[in-house]
């Protein structure tokens, strides 16, 4: 018997060790002139042109410097993160959802959205097509991502915000040329039949579309098109924007309990509020986003091609509503894969 | 009588000490995380667990994971084992590099590898653009899910066969041909006894890393659903939507098919192990 003990004391030390350690992993707080930007996959070039600009309008007025931290992947991914406890003082990401998801953990506010100007987006982007030089196959509008014999790219909607406003421009061009979801239902199905590889974020898709050199088309982010044009050649790819397309509006958020823990409430608030600026907005358009302020927008017109907007409001109700009716288990683009 | 009171002295001593240390790592490393999952599923509604373990899109990737990762653990069963076999048996120039390379499917990063292979098998890839004209196509299709699962699988194979393979001599083999044994019944009668607990738990080791692996699959398997969406991107799909319960019983279905899996490939080896003795 006393053998017994022995052992099972060992095994309760080695028990009450490994928990101890689990209760004490410690987390430094980091200093309140640092903020922390989760942002999604595209947006990489834009908020190191922009936090450069912050950190030189914040030294001039307060006399501090500031460091901003940045850090990029799937919107969905990144919101899961933010909410699994990666302190992130502000969360700019690809769609409200993935902030109302924040939300709901109670990090932050739900009427975030209301906090800063234009339902806190600050830059807009829309969804544009990406074809091969001389555009062999004739795309021009979303009618042709239906015919037979076209290779059409876009990530999966269940894992990548890009996708779910690819899939929500479709839908919704549809639905305003024939006034029926079902129709609209029955053309996204179509253009998924002529899908053959979903990869799980945008980045992912542009790399199968450019290099991998599958499709015919790739549906993208206005912003991502033009960086594809910079950075594998105008001579290899050209961007066709459709007549009708979605408003892409990312929003921007301050995570209330991690600005609170930090005491950073005051520089994320500025460093969001600097996104409105004049001088920031003349950033987002050089970075192809489609800037807020009326200025900035004309300056660039000549970028940005005509295309008919509609929003998620228009035509999908809320975020929340919108990813419920087609993104959830059981929404109509798993639908649509139900054989 | 419990067993650890037998009067049988152990030659070191320090039972205790590396009991509970064991102990402790295993709870640290596997149990723990582990546990996290079927705390995660058992915390779920056991109707709706059983609705999104039972939704036709997720059998369907069970059912893919499940038979590509076979498949693989088949591939590489035969062609690990003449690998093994050529590695041992016979001294040529190049043996030693050919033998570091079986490692290095292990240390390479499995993402790199399946950007590798998508890149290799794209329509205008090296292999692909060949492929594509015999109308056999490996990227966005099954076949590519188990071309990726056969390369993480293979070191598996030969690292546990190579060294039961040293271990028996040649001579075993010429007796048996002195005694008049043909060559058949020579590999049927002395070799595969000798090898088969090795060839076998290097074939599971193989098909558990199959089933659960992700990095390099996802770049080449076209990811599409009821097509060649696998069971671990059911589970990334699901905790991107937020969906932490969704995610935790597709996982823990996982979890139970390869546990059991594994213990039923171990009852195998100890049920050969003592037919043959």
């Amino acid at each position: 018997m006393k053998h017994f003990h022995r052992h099972t004391s060992r095994l309760t030390a080695g028990i009450a060790l490994f928990s101890s350690l689990l209760g004490t992993a410690a987390q430094a707080a980091p200093a309140a002139n640092t903020l922390l930007n989760v942002s999604y996959d595209p947006t990489r070039e834009l908020y190191q042109a922009e936090n450069a600009a912050f950190a030189g309008y914040w030294k001039q007025k307060t006399g501090q410097t500031v460091t901003i931290n940045q850090s990029h992947g799937g919107s969905g991914k990144q919101a899961r993160a933010v909410i699994d406890g990666l302190e992130a003082d502000v969360v700019t990401l690809a769609l409200a959802y993935d902030i109302d998801a924040i939300a709901d953990s109670k990090l932050l506010a739900t009427n975030w959205q209301q906090r800063l100007p234009q339902n806190s987006t600050p830059y807009t982007s829309t969804i544009v097509f990406v074809v091969r030089k001389g555009n062999p196959k004739g795309i021009r509008n979303w009618d042709d991502l239906v015919k037979p014999g076209i290779g059409v790219i876009t990530p999966n909607p269940k894992t990548s915000g890009g996708a779910r406003w690819n899939y929500l421009a479709a839908w919704g061009y549809k639905q305003k040329q024939t006034g029926s979801a079902e129709q609209a239902k029955a053309f996204v199905k179509a253009i998924f039949k002529n899908v053959p590889v979903l990869d799980t974020g945008a980045r992912g898709s542009t790399l199968t579309f450019t290099q991998r050199g599958l499709g015919d088309v790739l549906i993208a982010w206005e912003n991502e098109a033009h960086l594809i044009l910079n950075e594998f050649g105008a001579d290899k790819f050209e961007i066709v924007a459709p007549p009708v397309s979605i408003l892409a509006e990312p929003p921007v958020a301050i995570v209330d309990r991690n600005v609170d823990k930090h005491g950073t409430r005051k520089l994320a608030e500025a460093y969001l509020n600097f996104l409105y600026t004049p001088q920031a907005q003349e950033i987002i358009a050089k970075n192809s986003y489609r800037p807020r302020s009326a200025a900035a927008a004309k300056k660039y017109a000549s970028q940005f091609p005509n295309i008919k907007l509609f929003t998620v409001k228009d035509l999908f109700g809320t975020w929340r509503q919108a990813q419920k009716t087609h993104f959830s288990d059981g929404g109509t683009f798993d639908q649509i894969y139900t054989p | 009588m419990p067993p650890y009171k037998s009067n049988k002295r152990h030659i070191l001593p320090g039972f205790g000490l590396s009991m509970g240390y064991t102990v402790f790592y295993l709870s640290a490393i596997v149990i723990v995380p582990l546990a996290t999952i079927v705390i995660g599923a058992f915390k779920m509604d056991p109707q709706a667990f059983i609705a999104t373990v039972t939704s036709p899109r997720v059998l369907a990737s069970y059912r893919l994971s499940l038979s590509t990762a076979v498949f693989a653990a088949l591939c590489n069963a035969f062609f690990g084992f003449l690998a093994a076999w050529t590695l041992v048996r016979y001294r040529f120039p190049g043996r030693r590099v050919l033998d570091a390379l079986v490692d290095l499917p292990f240390a390479l990063p499995t993402a790199v590898a399946g950007i590798c292979f998508a890149t290799l098998y794209s329509p205008v890839g090296w292999m692909g653009q060949y492929l594509e004209k015999t109308g056999i196509q490996i990227i966005n299709a099954p076949s590519g899910i188990v071309v990726a699962l056969i390369f993480i699988g293979f070191p598996f194979v030969v690292r546990t066969l190579q060294p039961v393979l040293v271990e028996l001599e040649p001579e075993i083999e010429e007796s048996a041909q002195s005694l008049g044994a043909t060559r058949w019944q020579t590999f049927r009668r002395i070799l595969l006894p000798h090898l088969f607990p090795a060839l076998l738990t290097g074939v599971t080791l193989s098909f558990a890393r199959a089933i659960g692996e992700y990095g390099s699959v996802i770049f080449i398997a076209g990811n599409l659903p009821f097509k060649t969406e696998i069971a671990p991107l059911m589970i990334m799909t699901k905790l991107d939507q937020f969906d932490y319960d969704g995610a935790s019983s597709v996982a823990f279905v996982l979890l139970l098919i390869s546990f059991s899996m594994l213990l039923v490939l171990n009852a195998v080896q100890r049920w050969q192990q003592k037919s043959y003795r």
